[in-house]
């Protein structure tokens, strides 16, 4: 501030007409300060011989355009105006004079004054003042001075004539002219949001993936030509690489949304059901800012629900039984989101009994599942999501129906994601969810098959390898399997599956893309991979139809169109086969 | 077909413009405002386990689009694909889809008098699909519904719970 006061004083006369009060008590030695009676603000009168379009640039190296005003009168000198925030200030004699505050003014109408305000308040005042303000100018003019009073009220002035014969025309001196920025920023811009529908972002989004295309063909031909002859170009196309790689980043970014959209029902829901079960329980949300696709936001949401009302019903456990077992009466159950690598984790944890590894057992015995003693207890934890199944001994209406789990499971596949879950007996169980970040862009291996190429998602290639001859198994001369690590797993060769002529028939030559989908595993047989990259997902159907072990498609760097390969499709089509 | 019947069906075929397009030694015509624009044959990516005349899918600025060699579905013989052969994009109800041609000549305005009705006759594709036979001096188009070809079940390029799967499991 004294700054600008010393800049000011370089201009011309500088005299202070108010000042806030903390200043004031803190700078007796000040200049010529009138006591004012609005104290929120500075405001000064400058007698100057330069245009007003300097002062305001001065105005401008210490303030945002919109927290001063300055008027130009004519009558005597250039004044300069500004006031905090909104736009308000007041003016207090009949000749007027510059104001500039740093807080938020507050208008208040004076006997005389005229005043410019942001959503359209102003005083009219049979004495004179002259108001300008930035952005949305309403006005008031009163003119003793005969003279087009200097106003600028841009934008969407208002004004009012007053008994006086005033000269309230927009008489805009060309040196009162706000800068443009005054006007492009409203006043107190807080979070705001616009509401688009979604097909309008996804062709956005269509069109940056276009345009990261092209521009990836761009480089490719300019790679042909001397680096030295055609620097420029070199250097245009490097910077447009990375224009099109941050607009793609801002672009995709539209569609992330916090979790906390979905966290947000989950303590009303707790605490209504741990009233109905007699329970108390305490839920604590981690990680809510964490962000991810909006799709996914909507998809997550009843598995999520279904997850917190198991952890309810058959995690937490009675009080008077939790202090039995020498834990707190108050259950928790914890609900974090966090970012790990190009996934996104949702966690459902409580501390509660834990899964019943002997009642599953049991459980899945009665049913016929496939099961034994021996089953390692994630396999044995697996069991809670066949279809069907409850240990529950009572049906509720909150859960025990034994559909749930193998929906929750199902949903959470559908978009691309897997659940595992962790248990301890007394201790807890922890329910964890991984989900791609977004459903429009997937991590894949692109692999060559004939002159083609396909994609296969990463996370659910196991491993790949080029198997040795000894390791190939075949069982009544055909079906083939290879023995990786102790297990014997299907060869699914991709030519086959897709009736194209094999360029490669020997496994030995080409490569073995260990795959793993809804627990089954098998080896497909590629001709060669090409590399892992991040492809965007196109859906076949838009306008063609589903085919058969190909989830979608997506266009490569150069244009051509790759299929992305359904894994599960594919293994229940290899064992169809086989 | 009796008489009134002919004149009928000529008055109800819809006059318009029509793209003409040559497949062989036979002069077709759609609808115009089925087109959406006109390309050059790129190369296409096959699509596993469809029929033959389904040359495979292309990426058209962002949206994959399934390409139909339509020589090979009318039967006309293996099209031989050269610097003339292009592509038809449709716009069919908001689905868009190509179609193989050998080569595109005009675009023709026809008057009711001009389209006559489709004889029975047998052809590899049902007269159902027809909408006549449009007389231009001596030439002869085939003037094709080609909303109603495309999105027929046999040409399996729409989603059809009943003959989706079997054509896929030999």
């Amino acid at each position: 501030m004294d700054d600008l006061l010393g800049e000011l004083s370089r201009l011309g006369e500088v005299r202070t007409l108010a000042a806030p009060p903390a200043w004031r008590k803190g700078k007796k030695d000040k200049k010529s300060k009138k006591a004012q009676s609005a104290p929120a603000q500075w405001r000064f009168l400058l007698e100057t011989a330069v245009p007003i379009t300097e002062v305001r640039e001065l105005f401008a190296f210490v303030a945002d355009p919109s927290e001063f005003s300055i008027t130009a009168q004519p009558q005597e000198t250039a004044a300069a105006a500004g006031d905090a925030g909104y736009g308000l200030f007041e003016p207090h004699e009949a000749a007027t004079h510059a104001e500039s505050g740093d807080r938020y003014g507050f208008f208040e109408p004076l006997p005389a004054a005229g005043s410019g305000e942001a959503y359209g308040l102003f005083a009219e005042m049979p004495a004179a003042g002259a108001a300008a303000d930035a952005g949305y100018g309403f006005f008031t003019d009163t003119a003793p001075q005969p003279a087009p009073a200097g106003i600028d009220g841009e934008g969407y002035g208002f004004f009012t004539p007053l008994p006086q014969p005033a000269a309230a025309a927009p008489a805009q001196t060309p040196a009162a002219r706000p800068r443009e920025a005054a006007k492009a920023k409203p006043a107190g811009t807080g979070d705001t949001t616009i509401r688009v529908g979604v097909e309008r972002v996804d062709q956005l989004i269509n069109l940056v993936g276009e345009l990261v295309i092209t521009q990836a063909m761009l480089a490719q031909t300019a790679a042909r030509v001397d680096p030295v002859l055609y620097e420029a170009l070199h250097n245009g196309l490097a910077q447009l690489e990375r224009n099109t790689r941050d607009l793609q980043e801002a672009v995709m970014s539209i569609r992330m949304m916090p979790i906390s959209f979905v966290f947000s029902r989950f303590p009303r829901l707790v605490r209504d059901l741990a009233g109905k079960l007699d329970k108390q329980v305490e839920l604590v949300t981690m990680g809510e800012a964490t962000e991810l696709d909006k799709s996914l936001i909507e998809k997550i949401a009843d598995p999520l629900t279904h997850l917190v009302r198991n952890s309810l019903d058959h995690g937490i456990e009675l009080p008077d039984r939790r202090l039995a077992a020498g834990k707190p009466a108050k259950g928790t159950i914890t609900l974090s989101a966090a970012h790990q690598g190009g996934n996104i984790v949702i966690e459902v944890r409580d501390d509660g009994a834990g899964l019943n590894r002997a009642k599953i057992l049991a459980k899945a015995r009665e049913r016929d599942l496939d099961v034994s003693d021996g089953m390692s207890d994630a396999d044995v934890w697996a069991l809670i999501s066949a279809p069907g199944f409850s240990t529950a001994e009572v049906v509720t209406d909150v859960s025990g129906r034994g559909v749930g789990m193998d929906v929750v499971k199902r949903n959470i596949t559908e978009m691309g994601g897997s659940i595992s879950i962790a248990s301890a007996p007394g201790i807890g169980t922890a329910m964890t969810i991984r989900l791609p970040l977004t459903l429009a862009i997937l991590d894949g291996m692109t692999v060559a098959l004939g002159d083609g190429l396909y994609v296969i998602p990463l996370n659910l290639i196991v491993e790949t390898l080029q198997p040795q001859p000894g390791d190939l198994r075949t069982v009544t001369g055909q079906g083939r399997m290879v023995h990786v690590r102790g297990e014997y797993l299907p060869i699914i060769a991709l030519h086959q599956v897709f009736n194209l002529p094999a360029a490669i028939a020997d496994p030995c030559r080409g490569v073995l893309v260990l795959i793993e989908a809804e627990g089954k595993k098998a080896a497909l047989f590629v001709d060669a991979l090409v590399g892992q990259q991040q492809v965007v997902i196109k859906s076949l159907e838009t306008n063609f139809r589903r085919i058969a072990g190909v989830s979608g498609a997506t266009i490569m760097g150069d244009g051509t169109v790759a299929l992305i390969l359904d894994v599960a499709t594919l293994i229940g089509m290899g064992q169809q086969r086989g | 077909m009796s008489d009134t019947e002919t004149a009928e069906n000529a008055t109800d075929a819809p006059v318009g413009e029509y793209l003409t397009f040559v497949l062989g030694s036979e002069e077709y015509g759609i609808e115009i405002l089925k087109v959406q624009e006109i390309r050059g044959y790129d190369a296409v990516t096959r699509i596993a386990n469809t029929p033959e005349f389904i040359k495979g899918v292309i990426n058209l600025r962002g949206a994959i689009v399934p390409i139909v060699d339509l020589r090979v579905r009318f039967g006309l013989g293996k099209a031989e694909y050269g610097p003339f052969t292009v592509v038809i994009i449709l716009n069919l109800s908001g689905r868009v889809m190509g179609i193989v041609v050998d080569g595109v000549s005009d675009v023709i305005t026809l008057q009711a008098s001009q389209v006559r009705p489709v004889p029975e006759l047998v052809a590899s594709i049902d007269t159902k699909y027809l909408i006549g036979l449009g007389t231009v001096d001596d030439r002869m188009l085939i003037l094709v519904d080609i909303e109603r070809l495309m999105s027929s079940q046999d040409m399996a390029l729409i989603d059809n719970p009943e003959v989706q799967n079997p054509r896929s499991q030999p």
